[in-house]
């Protein structure tokens, strides 16, 4: 901490003349800076060094890409991401023009609507897992009693289980994301929509040519946001199928914490350093958005 | 007539969007007020309700709640620690940048926003191992500052937005005062963004409670874990307690949905602003 600290106060006092003044205001600017500083560079930027080291032998990617789990691993992360995405994004967006509906119950809706992301994900996730149980789960009892059929085994079959963790994942995130267009539909003028409706707009016209032009800048910026989210998505598929059957579900994010349990810390920073080529261009794109 | 026909629409709507939200956190209230036998028999609504669940997990009873206040007040020690270093390493960061123009603040506040969008499970395992080198490893320290570093980001972001908007003339008057930076930041700053730091505070403390991966990376020890890891090792038997489990799990989940309800006011304003400028 006082190695940050104490060049600029050195540097300050020694300078003399009119910086002199200026001193202790600068002295607590590095004073009060220094903790975060301090976190960076102990909990940030040395392990990410440490673990770019890690993952420095060409063997360890030999060993990765000859890993069937891992290939399997990136194309589901892709399915997850593209899918999940898109989903998540277009309904968000179509609830979000239902909450904005000015109804007392609406407005009670949109406060249960919230729940999903209000609670912590881990008991609701182990609850949608209960109730996928192919024998005892009340999804497939439901059906065994409308149709005298047995029900499918929810999390046995990869691309079941896979969409179900996606399902999970957007049950989790979708109240968020709709809350942000929310805000962002608030925020459009209403003489827009008014004027619109003098001129005998309809429904679709007013949403093409009012609310999607002053909306698509944010809806573009939080699909990257949340594309980054969800490439680090472990919970959602984790806790639902941890990863299997036979490992087939799984996600770069769970892979790297699955090597890493394994006691394979070579391949866990390997598989996360491919990840980088997907989340280094979307982290850039939004530090761009936000610095401006 | 075509009034009601819009009304129907939007109840068409508002019924499947209902069902969709409440349906995995009723099964999991279903479990919590049924016996083992009721809970596995699919039935919408137990013949039998009973609250003997909350009795055994209260009282311990059960082989995976040995440890239940123990882990609850892990817990709740782990996120109010959070929430509070948060605060303090946010707050003095804010306003070093912001009001004092610190040099170097612009490179400082990149740093931060860079963690921030780096996905936390990704930072996982450089983290864990650089936790192992620290000697850190199975002690709630290692939690506590591994999820300050993953709050103090967004908080430092969220503050700074605060802070930028304030009249700059408060500092100049301030100076000419002869206030010194401590002052300004004690009698000034810190109560006018009070509402940002609510936010802030509330946001990390529940990031930290509802935190599993870094709990369940960073603690091992049964009387060292915080809540959700115990609920992840139920997973571990063939015949886990599930009414047990969704029991904990709901007692568990009502904390930090109390708080964001209450707190709600301060967290709408406060952090979607800040999370997507557009």
């Amino acid at each position: 901490m006082s190695t940050v600290a104490l060049p600029g106060v050195e540097a300050a006092t020694a300078d003399g003349g009119p910086r002199r003044r200026l001193s202790p205001w600068q002295a607590w600017g590095l004073a009060l800076l220094a903790p975060y500083v301090a976190v960076f560079l102990v909990f940030v930027l040395y392990p990410v060094g440490y673990g770019l080291w890690l993952a420095r032998h060409p063997q360890s990617y030999v060993q990765l890409f000859a890993d069937p789990v891992f290939a399997g691993s990136v194309v589901n992360t892709l399915i997850f991401v593209v899918v999940g995405i898109n989903l998540k994004m277009a309904a968000a967006l179509f609830l979000s023009g239902f909450f904005v509906t000015a109804r007392p119950w609406i407005r009670w809706l949109s406060v249960l609507f919230i729940l999903p992301w209000a609670v912590p994900s881990i008991p609701t996730i182990l609850s949608i897992r209960f109730m996928l149980n192919p024998e005892w789960g009340v999804v497939n009892q439901v059906i065994f009693r409308l149709t005298g059929a047995d029900g499918p085994n929810w999390l046995n079959d990869r691309w079941i289980a896979l969409s179900m963790a996606m399902l999970v994942h957007i049950w989790k995130s979708l109240p968020f994301w709709t809350m942000i267009l929310i805000a962002g539909r608030l925020a459009i003028p209403g003489e827009l929509y008014e004027a619109a409706s003098v001129d005998g707009a309809s429904v679709w016209q007013r949403f093409r040519f009012i609310t999607w032009p002053s909306l698509s800048t944010l809806y573009l910026t939080s699909a990257i946001l949340s594309m980054i989210w969800t490439l680090g998505d472990f919970n959602s598929v984790y806790l639902l199928t941890g990863g299997g059957p036979a490992d087939l579900t799984h996600v770069l994010a769970t892979l790297g914490i699955r090597y890493l349990r394994l006691d394979q810390v070579d391949l866990a920073m390997a598989t996360i350093v491919c990840a980088l080529p997907l989340v280094l261009p979307l982290v850039y794109f939004m530090m761009k958005r936000l610095s401006r | 007539m075509k009034r009601l026909l819009t009304e129907a629409r939007l109840v068409l709507i508002g019924i499947p969007v209902a069902i969709w939200t409440l349906l995995p956190i009723y099964h999991m209230f279903l479990f919590s007020i049924s016996t083992k036998e009721e809970a596995f028999s699919g039935e919408l609504w137990p013949a039998h309700p009973t609250l003997r669940n909350f009795g055994i997990v209260f009282r311990e009873q059960n082989y995976f709640l040995n440890h239940f206040w123990r882990q609850f007040a892990n817990s709740l020690l782990i996120a109010v620690a959070v929430g509070a270093i948060t605060l303090v390493v946010a707050a003095g960061a804010a306003f070093s940048i912001s009001r004092l123009r610190t040099r170097g603040g612009r490179l400082v506040l990149n740093c931060a926003l860079f963690t921030y969008f780096i996905p936390a499970a990704f930072l996982a395992v450089p983290m864990y191992k650089a936790m192992g080198t620290y000697g850190l490893l199975n002690t709630q320290w290692a939690l506590i500052l591994a999820m300050v570093t993953i709050a103090s980001p967004y908080a430092i972001w969220v503050l700074k937005q605060a802070s930028d908007k304030l009249p700059w003339e408060l500092d100049e008057a301030a100076r000419i005062d002869g206030a010194s930076p401590l002052q300004l930041f004690r009698l000034v700053y810190l109560p006018l963004i009070a509402p940002s730091l609510v936010a802030v505070g509330t946001y990390a403390l529940l990031l930290a409670w509802n935190e599993y991966l870094y709990a369940f990376l960073l603690l091992s020890n049964d009387k060292d874990i915080t809540l959700p890891v115990a609920l992840g090792h139920f997973l571990s038997a063939d015949d886990s307690p599930w009414e047990l489990l969704m029991t904990t799990g709901l007692i568990y989940a009502l904390p930090p949905a109390a708080i964001y309800y209450a707190f709600k006011r301060y967290m709408v304003t406060g952090l979607t602003a800040g999370a997507v400028k557009s």
